[in-house]
């Protein structure tokens, strides 16, 4: 097990100290400029979109607009590189980081839960807290699953079969799962139709849970059940990986939509009916924005997604709301995920600092780069540059930029690990 | 501005704003009183707006250079890099000629007036 050399002390050392309302009489101001002067921003979900807009905001306008960044966690738990804690070469704790970092930039770090927001007045409803009103709210909140669409995961269900699609508890009890489970067992995985977060995190699980068996469990199997029609992300080298590096263990099997699970007898049953069991059961159910945006009425895209103004990241159901990350309808190419949301982050908190400075905001250039782990150390990556295109109105991918890794190498496991580390840190410090 | 409202600001704050030349409507009366004046500051300012189209753009780097090009352990640090070779590193990124785990990628992606502003932001950070 390899540890992170950077210091974790350091960035968990301000998390008790901030806890909750303690932070608001800590909000640092800096400088003479009185405080707040252009206004006060919420922002709602501390993930990748979320922390992030929180941090360059403050970055870019300083004491001139109050930032306060609410979330249901004390912490900041990495969904990406969590699939290796379940292939063993991580722990859980070395993907957390406090939000001290934060509160020494002078961003109020709350530890609550946001119950409504009124998109007109822009007034927000906490679990613990005062209600409050805000110039401007950036909403982040990542997805909710739809488990009423697969029938019989139900409340009792859940507890044995998981999804470990948010990193944290679940991820840790997958992995008890599957070092419970006695060699010559099988694990099925059952991913949905795209869009859903990570388009190659589940291929990546797949390995990752390979790699474990080859060492340890050799006569076990990994079935995916892929609810799309071939692999989404990475065909080729996922398609060779599995071929090569994990013959004989890894099987995928496509069009396997997953619409009904049978807990007691650990099966997953399909569209069509046709049944998989397994001895440890991994369930990604389909994905929407998360609750909040819905209730705050910015959900406007198929019913589960909510569409954004490219340039701003507005919402196109509610001035002065922004929407990031995984809840928004994706433009064209651009997948959900940490690193596309910590883009979208910085092109929100742009386009606040410029319009609550009185000037027109400009649009933005994102790029995104999906890291995945095949093993403990060899990495396969998916890149792309977007950018603005104002006859159409949304950002697409720019043409022959971008691309993939040739094959499985170290080099890039040790990127892997460097990209974490300084996504983590922009974001969080 | 749809989003804005002017009435309820501190004076110092519209005078910030006609100085970076956004509000024409209340400008008359000052562009009299202090015309040449206001043509030097506006000249300052349009450096100004550049620099932040600067920071905004080189943000697009930081997620895996660390903010403000300052990386952690394992990345290529780019604050305080000289214009000259980080303009050369991202050109031969982008002509293939320089091999790369994934510039070579992302650099097709950037004009080689985006390079250039880059080149300049970073290396101005210390």
């Amino acid at each position: 097990m390899s540890d992170l050399p950077f210091s974790r002390r350091r960035w968990l050392g301000g998390l008790g100290a901030g806890a909750a309302l303690g932070a608001l009489s800590a909000c640092a101001t800096t400088g003479a400029a009185p405080d707040r002067k252009l206004g006060r921003v919420l922002v709602v979900g501390a993930g990748f979109g979320g922390a992030t807009a929180a941090k360059y905001i403050k970055l870019w306008a300083g004491s001139a607009i109050e930032v306060m960044l609410v979330d249901q966690n004390p912490a900041f738990v990495s969904c990406p590189l969590s699939n290796l804690v379940l292939g063993g070469s991580r722990k859980l704790d070395q993907l957390t980081v406090g939000y001290g970092g934060l509160r020494e930039r002078g961003v109020i770090v709350i530890n609550d839960t946001v119950s409504s927001i009124d998109p007109l007045l822009r007034k927000v409803s906490f679990q613990k807290i005062a209600d409050q009103s805000f110039d401007k709210i950036v909403v982040s909140p990542g997805v909710d699953f739809a488990f009423n669409e697969v029938q019989g995961l139900d409340d009792e269900a859940q507890k044995t079969i998981l999804h470990a699609w948010k990193a944290g508890p679940q991820t840790v009890a997958l992995r008890q799962q599957l070092e419970a489970m006695p060699d010559g067992g099988v694990y099925v995985m059952s991913m949905p139709k795209a869009p859903y977060r990570c388009p190659p995190g589940p291929y990546e699980r797949a390995c990752q849970v390979a790699a474990y068996f080859k060492e340890f469990k050799p006569k076990s199997k990994v079935i995916i059940m892929d609810g799309n029609p071939e692999i989404t992300s990475k065909k080729g080298l996922f398609t060779k990986v599995f071929a090569e590096t994990y013959k004989g263990i890894i099987e995928y099997r496509p069009n396997m939509v997953v619409t009904e699970v049978d807990a007691k007898n650990k099966t997953a049953i399909t569209e069509v009916g046709d049944k998989v069991k397994g001895d440890v059961m991994n369930v990604i159910p389909p994905q929407k924005a998360a609750e909040i945006a819905r209730q705050a009425g910015l959900v406007n895209a198929n019913n589960r997604w909510c569409q954004v103004d490219w340039v701003t990241m507005e919402s196109t159901a509610a001035r002065g709301i922004h929407v990031l990350g995984d809840a928004t309808l994706s433009a064209p190419a651009m997948p959900k995920s940490g690193h596309m949301a910590n883009q979208h982050g910085k092109a929100a908190a742009a386009a606040i600092v410029e319009l609550m400075s009185g000037r027109q905001p400009q649009p933005q250039m994102m790029a995104n780069t999906c890291y995945s782990y095949v093993d403990a150390r060899n990495v396969i990556h998916v890149s792309s540059v977007h950018r603005y295109v104002a006859e159409k109105k949304t950002m697409e991918a720019v043409a022959g930029a971008g691309g993939l890794s040739a094959e499985p190498n170290q080099l890039e496991g040790a990127y892997a690990n460097a990209w974490a580390r300084n996504i983590w840190n922009d974001m969080l410090t | 501005m749809p989003f804005f409202s002017l009435g309820s600001e501190p004076i110092r704050d519209r005078d910030r704003k006609l100085v970076r030349g956004t509000d024409h409507s209340k400008g008359g009366r000052m562009r009299q009183l202090f015309g040449p004046v206001l043509a030097i500051l506006l000249g300052t300012a349009a450096a100004g707006a550049v620099a932040q189209d600067a920071r905004y753009l080189a943000a697009n780097c930081a997620n895996c250079h660390g903010t403000n090009g300052k990386a952690a352990e394992g990345m290529p640090t780019l604050a305080g890099m000289s214009a000259d070779a980080l303009t050369s590193a991202m050109k031969s990124f982008k002509a293939g000629t320089r091999p790369a785990s994934i510039m070579h990628q992302i650099a097709k992606g950037y004009s080689d007036e985006q390079i250039a502003t880059l080149a300049t932001y970073f290396a101005q950070q210390k």
